[in-house]
């Protein structure tokens, strides 16, 4: 009898636990506010854990490359050499490019780009999970990191924090299920959305002249509706089948150590939102003086 | 003789193992190895050791704490919060269900009972997470981690029974 009751009792423990569970699945799809703000503070008391844990392990990473590269140095000068000739080639066209384009901005009185600043931080989680695509740096607030900065690394776009807490971002990667970036796709400049389906290669939709993007070409953020910078690469197109397009990221995601979480202060609509207006009326202003100049 | 708070304080720290042990295995899961791959071969160790200390010692690894656990996972992972809660209160409940059937069995039968239980668990999760989604998401490398993880069950298991003679000298 005791034994009846007892496994009677386990499983309605399951019960109620499951209850539980269904409860926060509810309440995370219903209103993110309060979930997210609980997994940000039990993620801001974990990362200086998981930072003093990540460190030894790339120091062993370093060391393990260090010793590689010492094993291919004479095969890596060699490239190393035809990549220098390579690129001295195209800093000679980057530099004329850069003077050509201030003057053509002077000329056509183009407001300036938005003012930039980052920080750079450390990838502390990087997790297995095969259901999320979202990492954790070790800054956060207290480092100027807002809610909504794009992140980048050396090879493009990596995503955009979603989420802040005084010591750590969660930053949604473009592969995410969630992430959607508008693009411009290789020389046509066909605009798309970057839509991520939670594989490593996302997918191109709502495309515009379909027919000319093929397998090769590059895609960058395009900068429309003022979420990204317009420029940033991203990465190549991997192929083109009848029914969908899709994309090689640049960024390999079992390789981010460092990032960097830009503000880029992109100006929004006018009206957007009360923290936009003043941005909106220095650009009015700039605009304004000129055309007065001309 | 009268237990010393030294000895009382031992007790509870060597209780505590299996919990702390799976927390460890969990938290070792999210800090990146940048291996190339890592996402979707790396095994998801803290589940076969929520398997184990499920089966093996039930008192020290209650429901609860499963569900902790899973909590924890999903948290760390960015992963939509209570999917991973809910999973591994599936495995907890399966070990729970079939605990007559595991008992004296041999390391072959345990293995496959564990084949059964992680693809029921694979299988749960990502059903919840689609609905939350409301559409379907890409099973391939869940299914592909579930493997790694069935693959990587043995050598797992050796090194919890070890942990287990040391720790909590079962009689």
């Amino acid at each position: 009898m005791g034994g009846i009751l007892r496994s009677l009792g386990q499983w309605i423990v399951y019960g109620v636990l499951l209850l539980g569970a269904t409860a926060i699945m509810l309440l995370g799809k219903a209103d993110d506010g309060v979930i997210q703000r609980v997994r940000l503070q039990v993620t801001d008391a974990v990362v200086p854990i998981l930072d003093g844990v990540s460190r030894p392990i790339n120091a062993m990473t370093h060391a393990a490359e260090q010793i590689q590269s010492w094993i291919w140095l004479a095969e890596e000068n060699a490239k190393l050499k035809a990549d220098r000739e390579r690129l001295l080639q195209w800093q000679g066209v980057a530099r004329r490019l850069e003077a050509e384009n201030a003057a053509l901005r002077d000329l056509v009185k183009l407001a300036p780009d938005p003012q930039t600043h980052f920080v750079a931080a450390r990838v502390v989680s990087n997790s297995t999970s095969t259901f999320a695509q979202s990492i954790v740096v070790n800054a956060g607030s207290s480092d100027g990191v807002k809610k909504a900065n794009v992140v980048v690394s050396s090879e493009g776009l990596v995503g955009r924090v979603v989420a802040v807490s005084p010591r750590a971002a969660m930053i949604m990667l473009i592969t995410d299920l969630n992430s959607r970036v508008p693009v411009l796709v290789g020389e046509s400049r066909a605009r798309a959305v970057l839509a991520g389906d939670n594989s490593d290669y996302p997918r191109l939709i709502h495309v515009i002249t379909e027919a000319e993007i093929k397998p090769g070409d590059q895609i960058a953020t395009s900068g429309m509706a003022g979420g990204f910078p317009p420029g940033l690469p991203i990465g190549v197109v991997a192929e083109v089948d009848g029914t969908s397009i899709t994309v090689r990221p640049n960024m390999d995601r079992s390789r981010l150590e460092f990032v960097r979480v830009v503000d880029y202060e992109v100006p929004e609509m006018p009206g957007a939102s009360a923290s936009a207006a003043p941005n909106a009326a220095k650009l009015a202003a700039k605009r304004a003086q000129g055309s007065a100049g001309r | 003789m009268k237990p010393t708070t030294w000895t009382r304080l031992d007790l509870f720290a060597r209780q505590l193992f299996p919990f702390v042990m799976t927390l460890a295995l969990v938290f070792v899961g999210t800090i990146p190895l940048h291996l190339p791959g890592q996402r979707v071969v790396a095994p998801s160790l803290s589940l076969i050791a929520l398997f184990y200390w499920s089966l093996h010692r039930p008192d020290l690894m209650p429901a609860t704490a499963a569900f902790l656990l899973g909590l924890f996972h999903d948290i760390l992972s960015g992963a939509p919060l209570g999917t991973g809660a809910s999973a591994y209160l599936c495995v907890h409940a399966l070990v729970h269900w079939q605990r007559q059937f595991f008992h004296g069995k041999s390391f072959g039968i345990l293995w496959l009972g564990f084949t059964v239980v992680a693809t029921l668990a694979a299988l749960f999760g990502w059903m919840l997470t689609s609905m939350l989604a409301g559409t379907i998401v890409d099973a391939r490398a869940a299914a592909l981690q579930t493997m790694a993880t069935i693959g990587c069950f043995p050598l797992v298991v050796w090194v919890l029974w070890r942990c287990h003679l040391t720790v909590l000298r079962p009689s």
